[in-house]
C-alpha cells in the first residue's frame, strides 16, 4: 500500500497547475469586462456574454422573467427582426444560444476564429437596443410555458425539485425555480420585460469572456470598436436576501404519475462566497466530501449503497462551491427493488455518521485528488468549458482566477477538515426531505399533481 | 430582411478560410483490428475508443443481451471484481466508459499521458476488455438496475414514444427493439449467453481501435498492439439484414397522464455511406436540422409558438436508419402542431429549398465545419465513425467540397425518391385536451 501512496502522490506534483499566462484580462471605459483566454489547438473561438442577472435576482409575482427576457433577445432589435440574429450566426457557420441560471443569463456563439467580429456587432447591438414587441412577447410565453411543460410538468423528479427547494429556502430567490412559476410565465406585461431589461442589460453589468484562436489585443480592439459606444446604466443594488436560520428538519412529499420512488435530502451549506474567511477551506471539505461519497464507482455510494448493501439502484451525491447566495448539499436516489425510501434513507445516514465519527482514508483522498488533478487537464478539452468556468465565477462576483486555486484547495483538505464539515452542517436542524409518492400512470391525473393549465 | 441576409450571405463566399482536417494514420494490428490515430500533443491525455460490431442488432430474440454484455466488462475481470478495477482507474484519474447503441458498443479510456498514470490506466483498460469474468453477483444487480431503468421509462412520455417509434418502424427488423431489451426479454438473459455474446463479438476482426492524443505514432502502434493481442481473431460480425421502407401510413396513440403530447413521426432514413448522403443531410438541414432557423422552427416554434422544441433528423447507421421528426405541445394543440409538422415536410418535399435557403445552409455547415473538430473528442467521435462504417479516410478532408456541390435538383430528387410524406409512422404519447 505504501508505494502505492508514493506513487499517487508523486503523480499528483508532477502534473502542473494550469497556466494564467494565456489569459488577459481588460475593462472598458463603460465598466464592460473583457476576459481573453487563447487556445490554439483548433482555428475557432467561443465568445460567451454572461450578465449578472438570473432567477435569484427576480421577487414573487415575475418569477421567470429573466429566463423568457433571455428568449426574447432572439426576437429582435432597433436593427436586427425577429430571428434574424440567428440567420445571421448560422450564415457565418456559428452555432449559438443562451442559457439562464440562478445567477446569471449568458449567451454564447462558437465561430471560426476569424468571425468573432460578427458576434460583437450583434451582441453589441441586443445589449442597448432590443425592441420588446407584444405579439412576439404571447408567442414566447407558449414557447416557455411548453418549454416548463416539457421540463417540469411532466417530469416527476423536477416537480420534487421544484417543491424540494421552495420547502428548503424561505426567504432566500433559491425559493423558486429559474424558468418560474406557470402562472407568472402566464402574465409577464411587455413593460415588465422592457423594465427588466433596462434594469440589467448594459455593459458595465455584463462580461465577456472570448476563448480561443485569437490574439488578446485584437479582440481587446474588437470589443472597443463595438462596446466600445455602449452608454452604462445605474444598476439597482440588490438586497442580501440571506436566509433565515432553519430551526428543524422539514419533509414533504409530492405525489405525481410515476413508476418509481425517488428521494431528495438536502443540508443547507455555506459556498465560497458566503463562507467566512477563517473557514475558506470549508467549502473545498464540503467538495472533497461529495467526491469521497460519489467521485466515481470506487467511491462510497457506489461501492457499498448500490454495489455491496444494495440498497440504491441509484444514488448520487452534488454540491456546487459556487454560487452567488448560500446553497444545499444534496443527497438523490431511487432505492433498489424491494427496498424502500425509508431504508435508502437510513442508509444515507449512516454513511453521513461514518464521515463524521470517522476521518476518511489517505487512500481515498488521494484518489479525489488524483480526479480533481486529471479533470483539470481533460477540461482543457473544450473551449466552450473553458470560457464557462471563468464567465460563471466572474459574474457570481468571484475572481475567474479560482479555476487556477481550485486544484491546489482541494489538494489542501485533510482527513480532519473533512469530518469537520460532516459533523458541522450535516444535522437534522439543517435537513430538507422531499419524497416522490408515485400515483398511478394509467388513471386520471390527480388533483395534487400541480399540473398548471392555462387556456388562453 | 431576406434582401439584407442575402447580401451578408454573398460577402461571406468571398472570404471563406479553408482549414486541413487532422491527418489520420491508419493500419491494422497483427490479428486485424483496424486502427485509426490523430496525434494531438497540446495536452497531457489520451483518448482510446475501441467500438465493437456488437450493438443491440446482434441481439437476436435476447433482447438486451448487448447491452447487458457490454455493461458487464468492467465488473470483474482478470480475477479482480468491481471495486478494484475502479480503483485502479481512479487512483490515476482515468475515466473509464462502455456503452452500447444498436450498432455499435463502445468500451473507452481517458488517461492522462503521464507514464505514473498511463501505465495502470492502459493495462487495467487491456485486462478488462480482454479478461472479463462475468460475475454472477454483478450479472443479477446489473439486471435488476436494467429492470427499473425500463421501469422508468414508463414515466417518460418521450422514452415511451421512441420505444413506439422504432418497433412500427422497423417491425421484424432488428433495429425495432430497444438496446436496453424488454422486461420479459431481460429477465430471461443467462450468464451463459452473454459469455458466448462476448466470444462471437469482441474479437480483434469485429473491433475499430482510435487514439487521438499526446502519443507518437510509435506509442500509439504498440498502445494498439497490447490492446488488440489480448483479443481472440476472430471474425468480423456478419452482414445485417437489409432493411425493408414502411409501406403503410400508421399512427399509435398511447395514453399518458402528461400535460403535453409527445410526437414522433418518420420513417427509414439512410445508411452511413448512403448515395444519397449529402443532398438528404443538406436538405434536412434546412427542414428541420439547423435548430433556430430550420423551416420546421419557423413554421411550428417562430410563427405560432406551439412547441419549445421542434426537430427532424436522419441517422444514418449500417443498415437504413430512422429519419424522425418530433416535437411536444400542449395536449388540446396536438393536432394543430402535428398538422403543421406535416405540412411543411410535404411542401418541402414538393418544392424543396429555395436559393436562398440552400445558400444559407452550405455557410452554416462548410462554415461552421471547423467546430466538428475542435477538440480531441470530437475527432475521436469522428474517427469511430469512419472506422465503424468503412467510410473514406478522406470523408473529413472531401465534407464541404461535397457539401458545396449540392443543388436543389438533387435535394429534390433525393426526397422524392426517398422520403415519403403520406407513408408516415406517427406516435402520439399524451393525455387528452381538457
Amino acid at each position: 500500500m505504501l508505494t502505492k501512496f508514493k506513487r499517487i502522490i508523486g503523480l499528483l506534483l508532477v502534473v502542473p497547475v494550469i497556466a494564467t499566462a494565456n489569459v488577459s484580462e481588460y475593462q472598458l471605459d463603460n465598466g464592460l469586462k473583457l476576459i481573453v483566454k487563447e487556445d490554439h489547438r483548433a482555428p475557432v473561438v467561443v465568445s460567451q456574454v454572461w450578465y449578472k442577472v438570473g432567477s435569484s435576482y427576480e421577487h414573487n409575482g415575475i418569477t421567470g422573467i429573466s429566463h423568457v427576457l433571455e428568449h426574447m433577445m432572439f426576437k429582435g432589435t432597433e436593427n436586427l427582426g425577429p430571428n434574424e440574429f440567428s440567420q445571421i450566426i448560422a450564415a457565418n457557420g456559428g452555432r449559438e444560444n443562451a442559457f439562464t441560471g440562478r445567477d446569471y443569463t449568458a449567451y454564447f456563439q462558437t465561430l471560426e476564429k476569424d468571425r468573432l467580429e460578427v458576434s460583437f456587432r450583434l451582441e453589441a447591438e441586443r445589449m442597448r437596443k432590443l425592441v420588446i414587441d407584444e405579439a412576439e412577447l404571447l408567442k414566447e410565453r407558449e414557447v416557455v410555458a411548453e418549454e416548463r411543460r416539457m421540463r417540469t410538468e411532466d417530469n416527476p423528479h423536477a416537480l420534487v425539485r421544484e417543491a424540494f427547494n421552495a420547502t428548503a429556502f424561505v426567504n432566500s430567490p433559491y425559493h423558486h425555480p429559474v424558468i418560474g412559476w406557470m402562472s407568472d410565465i402566464n402574465h409577464y406585461e411587455a413593460t415588465d420585460l422592457r423594465q427588466w431589461y433596462q434594469k440589467w442589460y448594459a455593459p458595465n453589468n455584463a462580461t465577456v469572456v472570448i476563448v480561443g484562436d485569437v490574439e488578446p489585443e485584437a479582440v481587446y480592439n474588437l470589443a472597443k470598436k463595438y462596446f466600445g459606444p455602449l452608454k452604462p446604466e445605474t444598476t439597482a443594488q440588490l438586497k442580501p436576501q440571506t436566509e433565515v436560520e432553519q430551526r428543524g428538519k422539514r419533509t414533504i412529499e409530492v405525489q405525481a404519475p410515476a413508476e418509481l420512488p425517488y428521494m431528495m435530502m438536502g443540508w443547507k451549506v455555506p459556498v465560497v462566497n458566503t463562507v467566512d474567511k477563517e473557514q475558506s477551506w470549508e467549502p473545498y471539505a464540503l467538495e472533497m466530501l461529495a467526491g469521497i461519497l460519489d467521485g466515481g464507482q470506487s467511491a462510497r455510494f457506489s461501492r457499498e449503497l448500490v454495489r455491496g448493501d444494495e440498497v440504491a439502484a441509484s444514488v448520487g451525491a452534488g454540491y456546487g462551491l459556487f454560487s452567488r447566495l448560500a446553497d444545499m448539499f444534496l443527497v438523490v436516489g431511487t432505492p433498489a427493488k424491494g427496498n424502500s425510501i425509508a431504508e435508502l434513507q437510513l442508509a444515507v445516514m449512516g454513511q453521513i455518521e461514518k464521515l463524521q465519527t470517522e476521518l476518511v482514508s489517505e487512500e481515498e483522498l488521494h484518489r479525489i485528488k488524483a480526479q480533481v488533478v486529471a479533470n483539470a487537464v481533460y477540461e482543457r478539452d473544450s473551449v466552450f468549458y473553458q470560457a464557462m468556468q471563468i464567465g460563471m465565477l466572474e459574474t457570481i462576483g468571484l475572481d475567474w482566477k479560482l479555476t487556477d486555486q481550485y486544484v491546489a484547495n482541494v489538494q489542501a483538505v485533510t482527513a480532519e477538515q473533512v469530518q469537520a464539515v460532516a459533523k458541522k452542517y450535516f444535522k437534522d436542524k439543517g435537513l430538507t426531505v422531499a419524497e416522490l409518492i408515485p400515483m398511478p400512470l394509467d388513471s386520471k391525473r390527480p388533483v395534487a399533481s400541480a399540473g398548471a393549465r392555462h387556456g388562453r | 430582411m431576406d434582401v439584407k441576409l442575402l447580401g451578408v450571405l454573398l460577402s461571406l463566399l468571398l472570404t471563406v478560410s479553408v482549414h486541413a482536417s487532422p491527418n489520420i494514420e491508419h493500419w491494422q494490428t497483427e490479428n486485424g483490428a483496424k486502427v485509426y490515430f490523430v496525434p494531438a500533443p497540446e495536452l497531457a491525455m489520451v483518448d482510446i475508443t475501441v467500438a465493437f460490431d456488437a450493438g443491440a442488432a446482434r441481439d437476436g430474440k435476447q433482447s438486451g443481451l448487448a447491452l447487458l454484455t457490454n455493461a458487464m466488462l468492467n465488473e470483474g475481470a482478470g480475477g479482480l471484481d468491481t471495486d478494484q478495477i475502479a480503483i485502479a482507474f481512479e487512483d490515476v484519474g482515468a475515466q473509464f466508459g462502455n456503452s452500447s447503441q444498436r450498432d455499435m458498443a463502445v468500451v473507452s479510456l481517458r488517461t492522462l499521458t503521464e507514464k505514473e498514470a498511463f501505465t495502470p490506466a492502459l493495462a487495467m483498460f487491456t485486462k478488462v476488455l480482454s479478461k472479463p469474468d462475468f460475475p454472477e453477483n454483478s450479472f443479477e444487480r446489473i439486471k435488476k438496475q436494467m429492470l427499473i431503468g425500463l421501469q422508468a421509462e414508463k414515466q417518460s412520455p418521450s422514452a415511451l414514444a421512441s420505444r413506439a417509434f422504432y418497433s412500427n418502424v422497423y417491425g421484424e427488423h432488428s433495429y425495432a427493439s430497444m438496446p436496453a431489451g424488454n422486461e420479459d426479454s431481460v429477465s430471461t438473459l443467462t450468464l451463459a449467453s452473454l459469455k458466448a455474446f462476448y466470444q462471437q463479438y469482441y474479437v480483434a476482426k469485429n473491433a475499430v481501435i482510435v487514439l487521438v492524443g499526446a502519443v507518437t505514432i510509435k506509442e500509439a502502434k504498440r498502445i494498439a498492439e497490447q490492446l488488440s493481442s489480448g483479443l481472440v481473431a476472430g471474425d468480423s460480425a456478419q452482414a445485417l439484414t437489409p432493411v425493408t421502407a414502411v409501406s403503410q401510413e400508421k399512427t399509435i396513440i398511447i395514453e399518458h397522464p402528461s400535460s403535453q403530447t409527445h410526437i414522433v413521426m418518420g420513417q427509414v432514413g439512410m445508411n452511413r455511406g448512403d448515395k444519397d448522403y449529402f443532398a438528404l443531410y443538406v436538405g434536412n438541414h434546412i427542414l428541420g436540422g439547423s435548430g433556430l432557423v430550420s423551416q420546421l422552427s419557423n413554421e411550428v416554434r417562430e410563427k405560432r409558438g406551439l412547441s419549445y422544441s421542434v426537430y427532424s433528423y436522419f441517422r444514418p447507421m449500417r443498415e437504413l436508419g430512422p429519419y424522425q421528426f418530433g416535437l411536444q405541445t400542449r395536449n388540446d394543440q396536438a393536432e394543430e402542431a402535428l398538422n403543421v409538422m406535416k405540412n411543411t415536410l410535404k411542401v418541402f418535399t414538393e418544392k424543396g429549398p429555395t436559393e436562398t435557403e440552400l445558400v444559407a445552409a452550405k455557410q452554416n455547415i462548410t462554415g461552421g465545419f471547423a467546430l466538428r473538430l475542435d477538440s480531441n473528442s470530437k475527432i475521436a467521435g469522428y474517427l469511430a465513425m469512419i472506422g465503424f462504417y468503412g467510410l473514406p479516410l478522406d470523408y473529413l478532408d472531401t465534407f464541404k467540397s461535397k457539401v458545396n456541390a449540392i443543388t436543389i435538383e438533387q435535394i429534390k430528387d433525393a426526397y422524392s425518391r426517398r422520403v415519403k410524406a403520406d407513408k408516415m409512422i406517427t406516435v402520439l404519447v399524451g393525455g387528452k385536451a381538457e
